[in-house]
């Protein structure tokens, strides 16, 4: 008897963005509003991280709610039914079971079920890896579709008086559709983590002590000057890495897309990368502040629906966070 | 050869100045960075950076708070530099 031919997935060449869809916090969260607790005020708060206003969700908006506003939108804009869709891919940080998934219920709302759903835990990367594995499994013929989602309810996680980082973050979700193309349209991702510095961005206990009693509700802390010495200029060396494994040089950019941790941390990034004016800076921290995993595609979404940029160019997309974890890639704008 | 005091001094009120706009000859020994100079920790830390570029010195982060004053960073540069 004669060995049988095993089946194997057919790879397909190419992959890309075909869509983005975004959804923000109900809520618009001033300066003036987050500064009394930690003895600031809207000017030190605008010089310090460039935040104006952050949008967060009130307790009747979830993260889920969140997530299938902004999936139904890439989904229609890609032209796809939902029940095309191979795989589902939620980054958070925050969503609020440690089981099951957000993923496998973010599914079925959408009308994806059976798909196979996963969540990434890689915070402010998160999204970027979830390109990373979707670009991965477009090609090995895995999927046809995949949808990556970023998505955060960080007010849920945060001190008012923390003069860390609470007062930067704010919630949403970004969604994107990538599926087989013609061309090439998302190039090798650069990504990797460094646990050396696993606390330099963290929770301030675990769930354990809290449930002991020996820590107040676990909020989201950094050491600051840690982060932004890494974020930028590690994250320079990170971000040309990916220019040159994409065969792109700066020059040749639509736009840079970083994680919108702090307009000074995005600037200074910008100015070790020397990219030239015609590259358009993501700046959306300023009216949405920082909302981790969903920043990279609020970012993109909101360069694209102001005009700033146009379909077809290239963006040089970056996150990075805790972990601390990294990922960048170059993709051609949906 | 190790630069003397003065000349890092002379080179960090350069790196200062470019960072901030104070100007260089407000950068003394004996000002802090944070209450007299106004300096943030993000200044601080690009500061920190560009002396270790223009230095050749390592300054490690869990350092970088002990560095208070201008003096401080002077002296940690002029000892760095072996």
């Amino acid at each position: 008897m004669s060995q049988p031919t095993l089946a194997q997935y057919q790879t397909t060449k190419y992959s890309r963005i075909y869509s983005l869809g975004a959804a923000r916090g109900d809520l618009i969260v001033t300066n003036d509003d987050v500064a009394g607790p930690i003895d600031s005020s809207d000017e030190w708060i605008r010089q310090r991280t460039g935040i104006i206003t952050r949008r967060r969700a009130s307790e009747n908006l979830s993260l889920m709610d969140m997530a299938v506003e902004a999936s139904n939108e890439a989904i229609r804009k890609a032209g796809i039914a939902p029940q095309e869709i191979g795989a589902v891919i939620f980054a958070t940080i925050t969503h609020p079971f440690q089981t099951p998934s957000a993923s496998a219920l973010l599914a079925d709302k959408i009308g994806a079920n059976p798909a196979p759903a996963y969540d990434i835990s890689a915070a402010c990367a998160g999204y970027c890896y979830g390109i990373a594995q979707a670009d991965a499994l477009v090609r090995s013929g895995v999927a046809k579709y995949v949808l990556v989602v970023g998505g955060e309810k960080l007010s849920d996680f945060i001190n008012p008086t923390d003069r860390s980082i609470s007062f930067l973050l704010g919630d949403g979700a970004g969604a994107a559709i990538v599926g087989p193309s013609d061309t090439p349209g998302i190039s090798p991702t650069v990504w990797g983590s460094d646990g050396s510095h696993w606390d330099a961005v963290s929770m301030t206990g675990s769930l354990l002590e809290f449930r002991d009693g020996k820590t107040e509700w676990p909020t989201l802390q950094q050491e600051g000057q840690t982060v932004f010495r890494w974020a930028v200029w590690e994250m320079a060396k990170t971000a040309a890495k990916a220019l040159e494994v994409a065969g792109v040089k700066a020059e040749e950019l639509s736009a840079l897309v970083t994680h919108q941790a702090n307009i000074r941390i995005i600037d200074e990034l910008a100015k070790q990368l020397k990219l030239p004016e015609s590259v358009v800076i993501a700046r959306d921290i300023i009216n949405t502040g920082n909302t981790s995993a969903a920043s990279i595609p609020l970012a993109m979404h909101e360069l694209l629906e102001s005009g700033a940029v146009k379909s077809g160019g290239l963006a040089l997309e970056i996150g990075f966070g805790a972990g601390l974890a990294f990922a960048a890639q170059v993709v051609v704008l949906p | 050869m190790a630069l003397s005091q003065a000349e890092v001094l002379a080179g960090l009120a350069e790196i200062v100045n470019d960072e901030t706009g104070i100007a260089a000859d407000a950068v003394q020994l004996d000002k802090s960075f944070q209450d007299d100079l106004d300096i943030d920790s993000i200044s601080m830390m690009t500061i920190v950076v560009n002396a270790e570029d223009k230095f050749g010195v390592k300054i490690p982060d869990e350092e970088v708070k002990n560095l208070v004053t201008v003096g401080d960073a002077v002296n940690f540069i002029v000892s760095a530099q072996g």
